[in-house]
């Protein structure tokens, strides 16, 4: 099938893009093609100059997040079937555009690893693993699925606006150890995430549990730290 | 230009990479450089678990696991390796627990296992289960987890820096590598008394692959260019089962847990090759078993695929022990596993070969192992070998942090015991020459060109099954496509986030890497492992029981043996 791409370009390195401007592209695509390799038709036979993320293609590497017909997604994980014959492709909002679909990552890895996003424990056991029952594990499975893609912040509008607001990707790994039973770092993360960069800022608008790719209750995770703090217990 | 000094430089952050820089980090000056963020490092995409013998659900003993590696891997294995390998899986597993890995627990709270193909409970008499396991995204949970130790120790990440080159000395001794910046294209020159290389693998040299994108082998044809040789380089793993036409991996867990391979007639085919493994035999077999399948017509609707069936799994094993390779066959094949079967066919999935090191991560440069100063690989992109001709499931990931940590400790004794080498004068200069001329030149043949017809050639004649007419024919097609390379022209001329350039480049590399496969391939008159050649079927331990070093020298190529480390397990036929 014949579609139109329509991408949001800009290149600090050519005059005529200087301006971010939507340009069309036709591609013939077959319906289950993924919008990935639609974007690398174009750019391998039309126009090398289009740039964007990608590495896995199939969804687990987190590259290539961007705004399809108005709501993030991976290009990789998203079949042109779905999308209709003509395509809007944007760079996700909320971040500075270094080129074409290529936002700056810096700020998001930044809210990251402010939430301290790692294994806070000194007390390996000297032989054999830590213990963990089924249960222990289950409490924080859906949060250490994240693949860092960025779709759930971007898809935020309290980040557009709050330059200072973690944003929801961070939390959810904080959620991923807070609630790991594991884990001896809950009251550090919550006292960060209890600040006015934190959890508060939220306001449950569930754009961010519909953005994540990984299907992960995004949402849900924020509601869970917030009650930790309000009734300072780890549940 | 930009200059920086370090005591070691690691370069790519998937896991190999990531488990030797914490062993560094706090205790010496390193960089980590990847060209892409960290944790979109291939190593995410691993699924199936990573084996170790833990005995946590059944009796099971490292000399099991090492005996399954040395079969596994046809023979070819470097025993003294494997050795290794197998013994410090248990502690290297454990000490990913440490780390926070969220493991899938038992009952009472251990770290849960099961099966996976080739691994076996007392030499060969059936599965064991080894394999331990983070639902079906092991690699994921390692690569976050590693990633996070990184950051929590502050190692300096080089994050979108793409090495172009690295550095020896006129004594041979490496000295550093040479960056590009991908967001502002400027060269780095990172100076250093020690280098590790961990790029991964090379599964674009195909057209059917579970690799990613970026899988281009740049850190393995770059010192190939400069002499250093690869080893083994014949012997590429075909995964059984790659989605149909797509190449996305469904994990042999999928089989571990009960899976079955079915043809047209929906016989399951595996129990008549191999009665006691069936479908859980070593995947190179597998995959040989679907492509004759295929051949005597018993593709589904006479195509180029069978069935993988899963429907008669319970629900919850589906949706708890294998969430994403079901995922991915709903999403991109929009079918339902709990009630169809799934199309798949041979995927190539992992490089046995590579850049030929000792058990510590050191490259060596010749037969007798002799190694070059201060050069190191781990990972996918070394070859130390604990593989041979094919690598078991689950090895890999065992590999990445029991080599990979090894790497990194030695290391750190070597950087503290030896002095920083000087620089080659103007150091940036060949990478600067390369990537001028691919920028400066106006017209000429489009990358995708030359890229597919590499990657048509190599999935037809250089796969599962090879001769040696086909492979002549790739020989002198890869030749080709290189003279076309010399005048390869891209779109993108700026210095911004240039990633036409940057496929460009990776296009010369794998063009290195295929023509490197195919030498080995050639020279290799027997079948072994993963390399199956239809006009030498048999094994020939008299005369090949040996790795295989290919160098690149002024005076054309050069294919040279290096034996075989043999120490418990004498070499016997391969029955499953
Ligand atoms: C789909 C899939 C499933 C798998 N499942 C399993 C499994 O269940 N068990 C198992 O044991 N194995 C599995 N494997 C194999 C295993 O995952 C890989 O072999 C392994 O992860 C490779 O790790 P690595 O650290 O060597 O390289 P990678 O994780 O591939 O990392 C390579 C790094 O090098 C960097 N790099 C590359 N080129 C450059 C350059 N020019 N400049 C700068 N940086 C560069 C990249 O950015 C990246 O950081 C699987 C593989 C695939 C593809
Ligand atoms: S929570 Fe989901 S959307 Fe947000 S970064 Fe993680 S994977 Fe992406
Ligand atoms: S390319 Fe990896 S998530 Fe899309």
């Amino acid at each position: 099938m014949q579609v139109t791409l329509r991408i949001k370009r800009f290149n600090p390195d050519v005059p005529e893009f200087q301006k971010p401007t939507y340009r069309e592209y036709q591609v013939e695509v077959e319906p289950n093609d993924r919008l990935l390799d639609a974007l690398n038709k174009v750019k391998w036979h039309h126009d090398g100059t289009l740039t964007y993320r990608r590495s896995c293609a199939h969804g687990i590497c987190g590259s290539d997040a961007m705004r399809v017909n108005g709501r993030n997604r991976l290009a990789c994980k998203v079949l042109m079937s779905e999308l209709g014959t003509k395509v809007t492709v944007e760079p996700l909002i909320g971040f500075p555009v270094i080129k074409d679909l290529i936002v700056d990552m810096e700020p998001f890895f930044e809210g990251y690893k402010s939430v301290k996003p790692y294994l806070i424990a000194d007390d390996a056991p000297s032989a054999g693993e830590r213990l963990q029952s089924p249960e222990e594990r289950a409490r924080y499975d859906d949060t250490t699925k994240c693949i860092l893609c960025a779709s759930c912040t971007s898809s935020c509008p309290i980040t557009w606006t709050n330059k200072e607001f973690v944003g929801p990707a961070a939390i959810v790994n904080a959620h991923r150890f807070i609630f790991d039973s594991r884990d001896q770092g809950a009251a550090e993360r919550l006292r960060i995430l209890n600040q006015r960069s934190g959890v508060w800022r939220c306001r449950t608008v569930f754009n961010c549990t519909d953005a994540c790719p990984r299907g992960i209750e995004v949402t849900k995770a924020i509601e869970e730290v917030k009650r930790a703090l309000l009734f300072d217990e780890v549940q | 230009m930009a200059y920086h000094r370090f005591d070691a430089v690691i370069v790519g952050a998937g896991g190999a990479g990531l488990m030797a820089a914490i062993q560094l980090a706090g205790k010496a000056n390193i960089a980590v450089v990847s060209k892409l963020y960290p944790p979109r490092s291939h190593t995410g995409a691993a699924q199936g678990g990573i084996s170790a013998a833990l005995g946590n659900v059944e009796e099971d003993h490292w000399e099991w696991h090492m005996f399954d590696t040395v079969k596994g891997g046809d023979y070819l294995v470097d025993q003294d390796a494997a050795e290794i390998l197998a013994r410090e899986a248990i502690d290297a597993v454990l000490e990913l627990e440490h780390m926070g890995l969220p493991f899938n627990r038992t009952p009472d709270g251990k770290i849960d296992q099961r099966r996976f193909g080739g691994h076996t409970r007392n030499y060969g008499e059936g599965p064991v289960r080894r394999a331990c396991y983070a639902a079906d995204r092991t690699g994921h949970m390692i690569i976050q987890t590693l990633y996070q130790q990184g950051i929590k120790h502050h190692v300096n990440f080089f994050d979108e820096h793409f090495l172009v080159d690295v550095l020896f000395t006129e004594d041979g001794i490496c000295c550093g590598v040479v960056t590009r910046e991908i967001k502002t294209g400027e060269l780095h020159v990172l100076h250093a008394k020690a280098v590790l290389i961990a790029t991964g693998g090379f599964g674009r040299v195909f057209k059917i692959t579970s690799n990613a994108l970026a899988g281009t082998g740049d850190g393995i044809a770059i010192p190939y260019r400069l002499g250093v040789p690869l080893m083994d380089m014949e012997f590429y793993q075909f995964h059984p089962t790659g989605l149909y036409k797509l190449g996305i991996l469904l994990s042999e867990a999928a089989r571990g847990e009960g899976g079955i391979l079915r043809n047209s007639e929906g016989e399951a085919f595996c129990a008549r090759y191999a009665p006691t493994l069936k479908d859980l035999a070593p995947r190179d077999m597998v995959s040989r078993f679907i492509y004759q399948e295929i051949k005597e017509g018993r593709g589904i609707d006479g195509k180029d695929y069978v069935h993988l069936d899963l429907t008669h799994l319970p629900e919850e094993v589906i949706d708890q022990k294998l969430p994403d390779i079901t995922d991915f066959a709903r999403t991109y094949l929009g079918v339902e596993p709990k009630k169809e079967p799934v199309p798949i066919q041979p995927t190539a999935h992992y490089a046995m070969g590579g850049l030929p090191t000792d058990v510590d991560g050191r490259v060596i440069r010749d037969e007798q192992a002799t190694p070059i100063p201060g050069f190191y690989s781990a990972g996918e992109s070394a070859c130390v070998s604990v593989h041979g001709a094919n690598r078991l499931g689950t090895n890999s990931l065992v590999d990445l942090v029991v080599f990979g940590r090894r790497a990194g400790r030695h290391m750190l004794k070597y950087i503290q015991e030896n002095s920083l080498p000087p620089l080659p004068r103007e150091p940036e200069l060949r990478a600067r020459a390369e990537i001028d001329a691919i920028l400066s030149r106006k017209s000429g043949i489009r990358p995708v060109e030359i890229r597919m017809a590499m990657q048509e050639v190599m999935m037809d004649k250089v796969s599962v099954v090879r001769d040696g007419r086909g492979l002549a024919e790739a020989q002198e097609k890869i030749q080709g496509l290189k003279r076309d390379y010399a005048s390869v022209a891209i779109d993108d001329r700026g210095q911004t986030f240039n990633t036409d350039l940057l496929e460009a480049l990776e296009l010369g590399y794998m063009l290195d890497c295929a023509e490197a496969i195919i030498v080995g391939a050639i020279a290799r008159e027997e079948s072994r492992g993963a390399h199956y050649r239809t006009d030498f079927e048999q094994r020939d331990d008299k005369n090949w029981l040996a790795h295989t070093l290919v160098y690149r020298t002024s005076g054309g190529i050069q294919v040279r043996k290096k034996p075989v480390t043999i120490t418990k397990f004498e070499p016997k036929e391969r029955k499953y």
